[in-house]
C-alpha cells in the first residue's frame, strides 16, 4: 500500500502482481484499523469493492480504461457523488445524497478508479484545521509516527497520555490524512485559500493547487467561486502529474474552464535545473515564521543555487493584504453562495413552519455552525448597500495588484517562486483550538492565499522532518497555465531532498493507543 | 503591515436587525455581535492600501471569453431524483410554509426562535 501511484501500483495491478479486489480490500480493511484518525465521513465499502470488480474483469480481458484502473481513491466530502452521501462536514447537508458526480469525480472513474469513500473537512471548507466539521476533528497520522512519538519521549512526560494528538490543518484534512497514512493512493482535496496545501505540508505529502480555470468546479460545493480549485494530494509529484492529466481540461459544465486543450504529460526523469530562474519573495518572512522552517527555505534556495539556477530575491508588495482581502472577499461570497441552503429543496429543514420566513431562518440557525453563520454575516454586512463600494468593491481592488506584484515578478524573468507553505510543523489539537477559527485561518493561509487571487499554481512538496519529527513542506508557485514547469521544478526538488517516509509500523496497532482511540471516536 | 488605529464602529441596533433579515440567520448573541465587530475590524485593514486608479478585478479570466454553449437541452427527465431529496413535497412540488408573513420584530422574536432548541 505504500507504493506510489505512478509506475509503482499501476505496473503491479498490470503485472498480475496485485489484483484491483485485493488492492481495495486491504485499503478497506486500513481504514478501519485507522478509524481513529476521522479521515472519512463515508466508507463506500459496497460501490467499491463492485468497481475494484468491474476493475478486475478489466484487467482480465486485456481493456483497462487508464492509469488509474483498480487504483483506490477518496474523495473530500464537498464534492458531489451520485449515490453516495456528502455531507460537507455540515448538519445542513447531512443525509443529502447528490443525483450527480462532479466532473471530476466523473472523470476518475471514467478511467476506472475505485472510490473508497468521503473523507473529512471543516464545516463547508472553512477553516485550516479540519477541526471545525460534526464529525470531529481529523488526527494527523504523524502523531502516531515512530519518527513523532521517538521525539516525545525524548522532550515530554505525556507518552502515555493521548493529549499530543496533531491537526492535519486545513479544510482538506481527511484528504491529507488518508493519503499520508496510505488508506489511498490519491484523493481529491479543495482550494480556495490554501485548503489542499496546508494540510498536505502538515501531513508529509504532495499538494497541488492547480491554475484556476485548468480543472472543472461542477459538483463542487462552492464556496467562494472566484478562487475554488480542486486540489490533488499525493505521495509524489509524479502522480500528481498523473491525476492532473486526468482531472484537467474545458468541462461544458463549467464556463469557468478555459477551452485551450490539455495535453497530459509526463515529468522528465532527467531534470536540469541549472537553466531556472527561482524567485524568493521577501515578504514571505512573516513574523511567526519558525526558525526551522526559514532555515530549510534558504537551504532550499541553496539547493537550486548549487545546482547553477539563478536565484533572485523578488518583491510581492501587497501579498501581505492578500488575507484581509480574502476575508471580505471569501464572506461575501459566501453569504451569496450559502443563500441556496434554505431548507425546501434539499438538505435540512427545520420544524418551524410558522412561515416561509420562520422557516429559512430556522432551518439556517440549525444547519449552520458559528463560523459558517459568522462568514455569512460578515460577507453581508460587507455587501450592504453602503459598504459595498468600501469593503467590496475596495477588497476588488486589492485583488488586482496582488495579482499585479505576480505579473510583474514573473514579466521580470522568474520562472517559479520558492515560499514555505506553513509558518512552522503542525501542532498538537489542544493548543490549536485556542484560537478561534478566523485568527486561525488567518495565521495559516498567509503563505498560501495569494495564489489564489491570482488563480496561480503551486504545490507543496515534504521536505523534512522537523525536530519534533514533523513534516514540513516547502511551496512553489508558477505562471498560469505552466503547470508541466512548476511540477518539473518541484520533482527536481523532491529527488534532491529525500524525503523520508511515514513510519507507522507497529505504531497505530499498538494496543492502548488503539483501544484509546475507540473510546474517544465511539464518543464523538 | 502598516497599523492605522481606525476608529471601532460600533453596529447600531438597525443595522442587526437589517442584517439579520438579509442572511436569515440569527445571532443576536453578545458573542455573535463581537465576532461580527472583530471582522469589520480585521477587514478595515484594507484601507491602509492605496488603490487609486485601480480597477476591481472580478476574476482571474477576465482577459478572456466567457464560454457559452449552445442553447439546447443536454439533460432532463430528472424530476424524480431532484426531489427525493426535499424533505416536503407534493405531487411534483416543492412544499413551503405560508409565505408573505415577514419575520416577527426583534421584541417578539426569542419566543419562536428558540423553539427548536
Amino acid at each position: 500500500l505504500k507504493w506510489k501511484l505512478s509506475f509503482q501500483i499501476s505496473a503491479a495491478l498490470k503485472e498480475g502482481q496485485v489484483s484491483p479486489t485485493e488492492l481495495c480490500q486491504r485499503c478497506l480493511s486500513l481504514i478501519k484499523a485507522t478509524k481513529f484518525l476521522n479521515a472519512y465521513i463515508t466508507v463506500a465499502e459496497e460501490t467499491a469493492l463492485k468497481q475494484a470488480e468491474e476493475s478486475e474483469e478489466r484487467y482480465k480481458r486485456g481493456q483497462i480504461l487508464g492509469d488509474l484502473d483498480g487504483v483506490p481513491v477518496a474523495i473530500k466530502d464537498n464534492f458531489s457523488t451520485a449515490g453516495i452521501e456528502t455531507t460537507c462536514a455540515s448538519n445542513m447537508l447531512k443525509g443529502y445524497i447528490p443525483p450527480y458526480n462532479a466532473t471530476v469525480v466523473q472523470k476518475l472513474l471514467d478511467q476506472g478508479a475505485v472510490l473508497l469513500g468521503k473523507t473529512n473537512l471543516d464545516e463547508f471548507a472553512m477553516g485550516s484545521g479540519s477541526t471545525d466539521g460534526i464529525f470531529g476533528p481529523v488526527r494527523n497520522p504523524w502523531s502516531y509516527s515512530r519518527q513523532y512519538r521517538e521525539k516525545c519521549v525524548q522532550n515530554t512526560q505525556t507518552e502515555n497520555e493521548d493529549s499530543n494528538w496533531l491537526i492535519t490543518g486545513g479544510s482538506s484534512g481527511g484528504s491529507a490524512a488518508a493519503v499520508s497514512s496510505f488508506t489511498c493512493f490519491t484523493a481529491l482535496g479543495s482550494d480556495t485559500g490554501g485548503s489542499t496545501r496546508n494540510p498536505a505540508a502538515l501531513c508529509g505529502v504532495v499538494g497541488l493547487k492547480p491554475t484556476y480555470g485548468l480543472i472543472s468546479r461542477h459538483g463542487l460545493i462552492p464556496l467562494v467561486n472566484s478562487m475554488d480549485v480542486p486540489g490533488i494530494l499525493t505521495r509524489c509529484v509524479d502522480d500528481a502529474a498523473i491525476v492532473l492529466g486526468v482531472l484537467a481540461g474545458h468541462d461544458p459544465k463549467d464556463s469557468t474552464t478555459v477551452q485551450d486543450p490539455f495535453k497530459p504529460f509526463e515529468l522528465p526523469s532527467f531534470i536540469d535545473a541549472s537553466k531556472l530562474c527561482i524567485g524568493i519573495p521577501k515578504e514571505y518572512h512573516a513574523p511567526g515564521l519558525s526558525s526551522e522552517t526559514l532555515a530549510l527555505w534558504s537551504k532550499a534556495a541553496d539547493l537550486f543555487e548549487n545546482a547553477g539556477a539563478r536565484v533572485k530575491e523578488v518583491s510581492l508588495p501587497h501579498t501581505q493584504y492578500s488575507i484581509i482581502c480574502y476575508h471580505v472577499l471569501c464572506t461575501a461570497e459566501v453569504a451569496s453562495n450559502m443563500a441556496r441552503f434554505d431548507g425546501l429543496e434539499y438538505g435540512h429543514r427545520s420544524s418551524m413552519d410558522k412561515s416561509t420566513e420562520v422557516m429559512y431562518a430556522a432551518t439556517r440557525r440549525e444547519g449552520f455552525n458559528d463560523v459558517v453563520r459568522g462568514r455569512i454575516l460578515s460577507g453581508n454586512y460587507f455587501l450592504l448597500k453602503q459598504n459595498y463600494e468600501n469593503y467590496f468593491i475596495k477588497a476588488q481592488k486589492v485583488r488586482r495588484l496582488i495579482a499585479n506584484d505576480f505579473v510583474n515578478v514573473f514579466n521580470g524573468g522568474i520562472d517559479v517562486l520558492l515560499t514555505p507553505t506553513t509558518l512552522r510543523d503542525t501542532i498538537p489539537y489542544v493548543e490549536f483550538i485556542k484560537e478561534d477559527n478566523r485568527t486561525r485561518s488567518a495565521q495559516d493561509d498567509i503563505f498560501t492565499q495569494a495564489a489564489n487571487m491570482a488563480g496561480l499554481p503551486a504545490i507543496t512538496v515534504p521536505t523534512a522532518v522537523s525536530e519534533r519529527g514533523l513534516p514540513i513542506g516547502l511551496q512553489f508557485i508558477g505562471r498560469a497555465f505552466r503547470e508541466q514547469q512548476l511540477l518539473t521544478v518541484a520533482k527536481w526538488f523532491e529527488k534532491q531532498v529525500q524525503f523520508p517516509m511515514i513510519q507507522l509500523q507497529g505504531m497505530m496497532d499498538h494496543g492502548h493507543i488503539v483501544s484509546l482511540h475507540q473510546k474517544s471516536a465511539s464518543l464523538s | 503591515m502598516e497599523q492605522k488605529p481606525l476608529p471601532q464602529k460600533t453596529l447600531t441596533v438597525e443595522v442587526l436587525d437589517h442584517l439579520e433579515r438579509l442572511a436569515l440567520v440569527d445571532f443576536r448573541t453578545l458573542e455573535g455581535v463581537q465576532r461580527l465587530e472583530k471582522a469589520i475590524q480585521f477587514a478595515d485593514q484594507l484601507h491602509a492600501v492605496n488603490t487609486q486608479g485601480v480597477e476591481p478585478m472580478d476574476s482571474v479570466l477576465e482577459d478572456r471569453c466567457l464560454y457559452l454553449r449552445e442553447d439546447n437541452i443536454t439533460e432532463g427527465n430528472c424530476t424524480e431524483d431532484l426531489l427525493c431529496n426535499a424533505r416536503e413535497t407534493v405531487e411534483e412540488y416543492f412544499i413551503a410554509p405560508p409565505g408573505n408573513i415577514p419575520l416577527p420584530k426583534l421584541n417578539e422574536r426569542d419566543t419562536f426562535l428558540q423553539v427548536s432548541e
